[in-house]
């Protein structure tokens, strides 16, 4: 208990009043990492689950970490090096900075808000900082890492009044803020991965496949991620584990997940059978950011549909317009981000009319007794 | 005719400490008291004053919104103590008991043939009428109304609920007399609901409309049970009454004396002997408990729904269970990281599910902060009614009056939404929401 006496200790120092009171959000988010608080129940239920949203989140970290791991030995490997542990390490390096960038980032910008509102931190953002480095190219400037991840935690998330409010996907939004400012870095021919190593990913080549000729990648490199594209999004196989993870804990929709999925294939069988693509409909979601974006971006609890009607459109209408996008518009060979995003923004509207059937039948009843 | 429902969702909370069937009689308590809080929206005007020698049915005071609505004690005595909190708010007024108990004179009818006001009169005087809640909203019937129909659950499904088939094993002529009078109350249906394989002899009982349910909590909840019976629309008052309330009431209505003994279990971890024991409503809770050791919460009714209730404090007249349990009031080392074997989670991010028939020894810590509205779809899984409990709470929370009434707020109580607060990861008080959003219904209307 050496430790707890420490922060009793140094407690009032930052409390309101003290010394360093400004640090007060900030010591309470430490003080809470550390320590689950000694609040008891005051109001209602006097017992309760021991879940809490550190938990929550911190399942969301544990479900992204296989996909990690892969990307960084991706990169080492498409970078050339030999053996699995060398890769990795190279790949560890060429990422880390990424990461530390986003997470100082953003958790700055959240702990000022934090102190500002005067309320507890909120722990969306040890996600959110994980998942910015996922779907940004390896070698993306680190300014633009800065520059896009306040852009997403001010604009995305901040002035909507902060975690459970936001309107769209912070992470995405990231990616979409460099995606349009600072397009020559995040797409074209010549990025995606590591340093003097170039290539074209995936989709770009799938916009110019003709039939008869080979898929750019194999199936199977193309389900385990050894291919070219963002550090979390190339395994499929990697993202599956994390999906196991999050299905099985219930932290995400099964809805959602399996409805993008379905939605993405239907797209994909239908484009097939008309002949707007040659290759086989599965190939999409291995390819790109489909199974990603599918399993951890499209079941955003706060920024999806709530409701569980809500949650099968959709995730349908995500998958299917992804894979819309990617077909039919040339300018996008990646269609996952705007999907999402795009159907983060109608995510209120397919529960506004859920919500209303329900209250149409409650409506009903008035009649009935009539 | 009876009919069967099944529900599917909710959850059953196993606690440690469940009542044993045994009965133990209590001697007379020091004190007696009755509380306005045990109430919603009532304002006391008291009608005695300390030092007055009161009987087992005088009213103490009366609430001036509805004058005809008296509150009575339910023991002989002398009124020792008018109980003020803040701003002179009454607390309680405490009554200390005569040794031989006097009951008071009280009209009393006889119900199968006597006229519906001359019915309400006779609980309205004797204070009994206090024990009929009206929804929506859960207050006291107001006596003009006509409910549509009344409503009494038999079991309560609850974490340590006392069973009613238990207390109530002798009351059967009580319970039946009890019924007569709910149904000369409303020219609807008097609906009583057991749970299915274990109606004892509830399924006998004449001139109701009888029901059995299935499920976990809180299939006993009369509130989930009017949903699926006679669900409550915008216009439409219904009454319900706890089963041991209705006993009460027959006990009154074929005797003509005002006996308040009832049964309550003495429940929780921290209970020495989980049993049950014969009381008088409002003893205070030193006379059911004993001494209870610090750091141990008191709880008149059960975990999710109670009231905490100091030891020098008094039972709630609402209360059927006494919980003990130990206060949370400790930090954990990086808690939200362990894997807490010992703790219960609805969430596989924890291990209880492994154990599915372990019965856990719960405290009174929040478990983490309190945060926005997070997950979703969650709630719903432990509300079998077809309400959207998160767009109930928001509507509530900016204060819409015709949202809160399209999406349900006539429907629920707080007591409905205690599982949905319990499960909460983002620790949401959410009862005291309900209750807040029905008193800004109340005061809008």
């Amino acid at each position: 208990m050496g430790l707890r006496k420490f922060v009793d200790k140094i407690k009032p120092t930052f409390s309101e009043g003290g010394k360093l009171g400004f640090l007060h959000s900030t010591f309470e988010g430490f003080e809470t990492f550390l320590y689950v608080p000694n609040t008891v129940t005051r109001k209602g239920s006097h017992v309760r689950d021991c879940n809490d949203i550190k938990r929550v989140m911190i399942v969301v970290v544990l479900a992204l970490i296989p996909a990690t791991l892969f990307g960084m030995y991706n990169v080492g490997h498409l970078a050339g090096e030999e053996g699995i542990l060398p890769a990795f390490w190279y790949g560890f390096l060429e990422t880390l900075p990424t990461i530390i960038v986003s997470y100082v980032t953003g958790l700055a910008i959240e702990f000022a808000f934090a102190q500002k509102r005067k309320h507890e931190i909120n722990e969306g953002f040890l996600v959110t900082g994980l998942l910015i480095p996922l779907v940004m190219p390896v070698t993306i400037p680190l300014w633009i890492v800065a520059l896009s991840t306040a852009f997403a935690v001010i604009i995305g998330k901040e002035v909507f009044g902060g975690t459970g409010m936001n309107v769209f996907n912070p992470a995405l939004l990231a990616r979409a803020f460099a995606f349009f400012a600072y397009t020559p870095q995040m797409s074209g021919e010549a990025v995606w991965y590591a340093d003097g190593k170039t290539g074209a990913t995936a989709l770009e080549q799938l916009s110019t496949y003709t039939a008869g000729s080979e898929l750019p990648y194999s199936v199977s490199d193309a389900f385990f991620g050894f291919m070219p594209g963002s550090l979390g999004e190339t395994s499929t196989c990697a993202i599956l584990i994390g999906a196991a993870i999050l299905l099985f804990t219930g932290v995400a929709s099964w809805r959602i997940m399996l409805s993008v999925f379905v939605g993405g294939l239907a797209f994909g069988y239908l484009f097939d059978a008309v002949g707007v693509t040659e290759y086989p409909a599965y190939y999409h979601l291995l390819v790109g950011g489909f199974a990603f974006g599918a399993v951890f971006m499209a079941t955003d609890p706060v920024t999806s549909a709530q409701t569980n009607t809500g949650k099968w459109i959709y995730g349908f209408m995500v998958g299917a317009l992804a894979v819309l996008i990617r077909v039919v518009n040339p300018a996008y060979p990646e269609g996952m981000m705007l999907s999402i995003l795009f159907m983060n923004a109608l995510a209120p509207l397919i529960d506004y009319f859920v919500v209303e059937r329900n209250v149409a039948r409650r409506k009903k009843l008035i009649k009935n007794v009539k | 005719m009876s009919k069967n429902i099944k529900l599917r969702k909710g959850l059953d909370i196993k606690l440690v400490g469940k009542a044993e069937a045994v009965l133990e009689n209590t001697p007379m308590a020091k004190s007696y008291a009755v509380s306005p809080l045990d109430y919603e929206n009532v304002t006391p005007k008291l009608l005695v004053k300390v030092g007055d020698k009161v009987e087992a049915g005088s009213a103490l005071f009366f609430d001036k919104n509805n004058p005809r609505i008296l509150f009575t004690s339910p023991v002989s005595g002398v009124v020792s103590a008018i109980n003020r909190g803040e701003k002179r708010k009454l607390l309680n007024v405490a009554v200390e008991p005569d040794q031989v108990q006097v009951y008071k004179e009280l009209p009393v009818v006889n119900v199968a043939k006597a006229e519906r006001s001359e019915v309400i009169e006779m609980l309205l005087q004797s204070g009994l009428w206090t024990r009929i809640v009206e929804r929506p909203y859960g207050v006291i019937a107001n006596p003009e109304a006509k409910p549509k129909a009344i409503f009494v659950s038999a079991f309560d499904s609850a974490p340590l609920a006392p069973d009613y088939n238990f207390i109530l094993k002798e009351e059967r002529a009580a319970v039946e007399a009890g019924m007569a009078v709910l149904a000369k109350l409303t020219d609807g249906k008097v609906h009583l609901s057991a749970r299915k394989g274990d109606e004892g002899y509830m399924a006998e009982v004449k001139g109701v409309e009888y029901h059995t349910f299935e499920g976990k909590h809180p299939a006993g909840n009369v509130g989930v049970q009017i949903h699926h019976i006679d669900r409550i629309a915008k216009g439409d008052i219904v009454w319900t009454v706890n089963i041991q309330d209705v006993a009460i009431i027959g006990r009154y209505a074929t005797s003509g004396k005002l006996d308040m003994s009832k049964v309550v279990a003495v429940a929780g971890s921290e209970a020495q002997k989980p049993l049950y024991k014969r009381i008088i409503s409002g003893a205070a809770i030193e006379s059911v408990v004993g001494s209870v050791a610090a750091g141990v919460r008191i709880i008149s009714g059960d975990v999710l729904t109670g009231v905490t209730t100091a030891a020098d404090g008094y039972i709630s007249a609402n209360a059927n269970v006494v919980t003990l349990i130990p206060e949370g009031d400790k930090y954990e080392l990086l808690g939200w990281a362990m894997p807490r074997f010992h703790r219960f989670s609805v969430s596989r991010a924890y291990f209880s599910w492994l154990c599915p028939k372990k019965e856990y020894k719960l405290d009174t810590n929040l478990n983490g902060g309190e945060r926005p509205f997070v997950v979703t779809g969650l709630y719903e899984n432990y509300l079998p009614m077809d309400v959207y409990v998160s767009y109930l709470l928001k509507a509530i929370l900016v204060g819409d009056l015709d949202k809160m009434e399209n999406l349900g707020i006539y429907e629920v109580l707080p007591e409905d939404l205690a599982l949905c607060e319990f499960v909460d990861p983002s620790k949401i008080d959410m009862q005291q929401i309900v209750r807040d959003g029905i008193n800004l219904m109340i005061k809008e209307s």
